[in-house]
């Protein structure tokens, strides 16, 4: 990554004798700790010390009375991890339920809001259209905006007298009581061909104690809603990266395929496409990562709610331990849904180190999209 | 375009049919641009227009921005039927002091990281990347028990320590030491300013524009701040003003949906930092843009 190389070349000692003047040097030791002191106690208490904690007690049976390192809390082992993933039950029901709902979101959610973005990139990077500043910051101000807040407009919106409603009645379509609809679309879809309950062969078996019916279910209405308010926070911040990335792309090289007759698809396909590719693979695994966490939205709209169609993983481990006081399997849950996301990480950083290689980077504050372009 | 005029002139013909063409795409564009301005704006344009409406008004016309009557009795019950004044003092006080924190830690840790030379550095550097990947949502349980544990849950302490520093903040300012020459340090210390000294009146003047972008996402953050405040405090007294929306929302209100009054608490909510956004717009666009290359 090339702000491990920076680091690297800021620590290299420094060519000649000046870097070695004891006298003005000495105390920057004690200085550096000095300086550094505050953020490592935060960053270390409430970073580095919670996750040592949690994994601690993701071992026990805390309900959340006392202290959980004391000798009377009762050490389940691997329990809390086994009970999510091979005990038949309720708490691997949840699980199983809340992973699939994620999964589902993350299918929608991180290309919709990839495809968005690019689009409005577009738009907004044409250099034959005035005004494109105030539009691209009226993309960007959801992104901006409070979470719970926005919650609150889009609980509005798709109410069952909301504006949804209202805008689907104008075209003759009967919407849906959005947050009260637990039916997945999938199967929607299949009930207008006619198939309305399972064959057999769906209806018995599937993995991990949810039937392949279950499983194929895709995301509820419900789902939908969080899913559309998502996509419309989301798209503004990575659109800005996607203009980013096509202020990178030399005009010089469109204008030569302009000459060379390439039409405006092709010059998207095989020349903007290929050069934004650090881009979009940024943009997918950020969504991605980003998609593992929904909590706020689910928390505010839904709760889990209808039939726990909305419920997520990030949701279930805060309900398992703020609301059903079981800690270890809360902090349990926190912990699969936590290496999901590292997974995710390192994937990106390690594609990421490989682009940064071929391009060194240069300052962060250098701006990278003019106010005009 | 520079390369069109210097080709050869098409003929007239060719001309004009280009022209019509580019005025069709362009036709085309401003269209485009136009509906997602509405489809990203108009939102807010419906909670500004039924926050001002009455119930019965706001059920059956949600569509339309024009309330009929205009009425302010939801906001009238925001400041008088429910806690809202309290959280947003508390969201207020908790803003202001976690934005004056982590400036000034995170400039202090961003400073010796970018300039001082002691030992451990680019291990410590190392880690504070490391911690920037750690997902927030995991930490619910986690910053429970630790809060729990040093007594500070249900406090203010608990709402405001632990957002004090943030390690994208640390790398924002190392980043802009680095940018800046070392000379100008060097002659204030062969002068005889201490380092702290150095940092304070010759190099932290200087890192302004870096300065400004992290108070402004501090302020942005800690306002919008969400799940921290659930899992840090329960007293109705410490909510600040999402935690307090969204126990507004779930029916703390007791009968009916009160949509004008929730919309219009949640529009307060909102001011502050659209505010901020429309003065300081390109820190903003600024830190997105960075966040393609923080990796």
């Amino acid at each position: 990554m090339a702000t491990d190389t920076q680091a690297a070349v800021a620590t290299a000692p420094g060519p000649g004798p000046r870097r070695r003047r004891g006298g003005i040097r000495s105390n920057e030791n004690l200085a550096g700790w000095l300086f550094v002191t505050p953020v490592i106690a935060i960053l270390g208490l409430f970073l580095l010390l919670p996750i040592l904690m949690a994994l601690w007690v993701s071992l026990t049976d805390w309900n959340g009375q006392g202290s959980p390192f004391t000798g009377d809390v009762p050490f389940v082992g691997a329990h809390n991890y086994t009970q999510l993933f091979t005990e038949d039950g309720l708490a691997r029901r949840d699980f199983m339920t809340s992973i699939r709902n994620n999964i589902y979101y993350v299918t929608i959610v991180v290309p919709t809001q990839t495809v968005l973005a690019l689009g409005l990139a577009l738009i907004v990077n044409n250099r034959m259209l005035k005004g494109k500043s105030f539009f691209r910051s009226a993309f960007y101000f959801p992104s901006v905006t409070s979470s719970v807040a926005i919650s609150v407009v889009f609980l509005f919106l798709f109410a069952n007298s909301g504006a949804v409603n209202a805008l689907l009645g104008v075209v003759g379509i009967d919407g849906p009581e959005w947050f009260a609809d637990s039916r997945g679309v999938l199967h929607l879809l299949l009930g207008v061909v006619g198939v309305d309950s399972p064959p057999a062969a769906l209806a018995d078996g599937g993995p991990f104690g949810l039937t392949w019916w279950d499983w194929l279910a895709g995301p509820s209405v419900a789902m939908i809603s969080i899913i559309t308010l998502v996509v419309w926070t989301t798209s503004g911040t990575f659109m800005l990266m996607f203009l980013a990335g096509l202020q990178n792309v030399p005009v010089t090289l469109d204008e030569a395929s302009t000459l060379d007759g390439a039409s405006r698809w092709q010059r998207f396909r095989h020349v903007t496409l290929p050069l934004l590719r650090p881009t979009t693979f940024l943009v997918l695994t950020l969504g991605m990562i980003g998609s593992w966490q929904v909590f706020d939205q689910v928390y505010v709209m839904s709760q889990g709610d209808p039939a726990k169609t909305t419920l997520t993983p990030a949701y279930l481990s805060y309900r398992t331990a703020f609301r059903d006081f079981d800690y270890g399997s809360g902090a349990a849950i926190s912990f699969v849904l936590f290496l999901i996301i590292i997974v995710l990480t390192v994937i990106q950083r390690r594609a990421l180190a490989e682009r940064d290689t071929d391009r060194p980077r240069r300052g962060w504050w250098r701006r990278r999209v003019p106010e005009r372009s | 375009m520079a390369v069109l005029t210097d080709r050869p002139a098409a003929a007239p013909a060719r001309r004009d049919e280009r022209a019509a063409r580019t005025l069709a795409t362009r036709f085309l564009g401003y269209a485009t641009l136009v509906f997602f301005g509405l489809v990203f704006l108009y939102p807010f344009v419906i909670q500004i227009g039924n926050s001002l409406k009455t119930e019965p008004d706001a059920a059956a016309n949600p569509l339309s921005p024009f309330p009929d009557p205009l009425t302010l009795a939801g906001f009238e019950r925001i400041f008088a039927g429910t806690n809202f004044p309290l959280w947003l003092g508390n969201s207020l006080l908790v803003t202001v002091l976690v934005t004056v924190g982590r400036v000034f830690f995170d400039s202090l840790a961003g400073y010796a990281l970018a300039r001082l030379r002691f030992r451990g550095r680019s291990g410590l550097f190392a880690a504070v990347i490391a911690v920037m990947a750690v997902p927030g949502v995991v930490l619910l349980i986690p910053k429970f028990l630790v809060l729990n544990q040093l007594g500070i849950y249900n406090s203010y302490a608990g709402l405001v320590v632990p957002l004090l520093a943030d390690a994208a903040g640390v790398f924002i300012m190392k980043q802009f030491f680095e940018s800046i020459p070392v000379s100008v340090e060097e002659a204030a210390r062969i002068d005889g300013a201490s380092i702290f000294r150095t940092f304070w009146s010759v190099v932290l003047p200087m890192a302004k524009p870096a300065l400004i972008t992290l108070t402004i996402l501090s302020f942005q953050g800690s306002w919008n701040e969400f799940p921290h405040s659930l899992v840090s405090v329960q007293d109705p007294d410490l909510f600040t003003l999402p935690r307090g929306l969204a126990d507004l929302v779930s029916g703390s209100l007791g009968s009916g949906t009160q949509y004008p009054l929730k919309l219009g608490a949640a529009l307060l909510a909102t001011i502050p930092v659209a505010i901020i956004f429309v003065v300081f717009q390109r820190y903003f666009v600024r830190d997105a843009n960075d966040g393609s290359d923080k990796g």
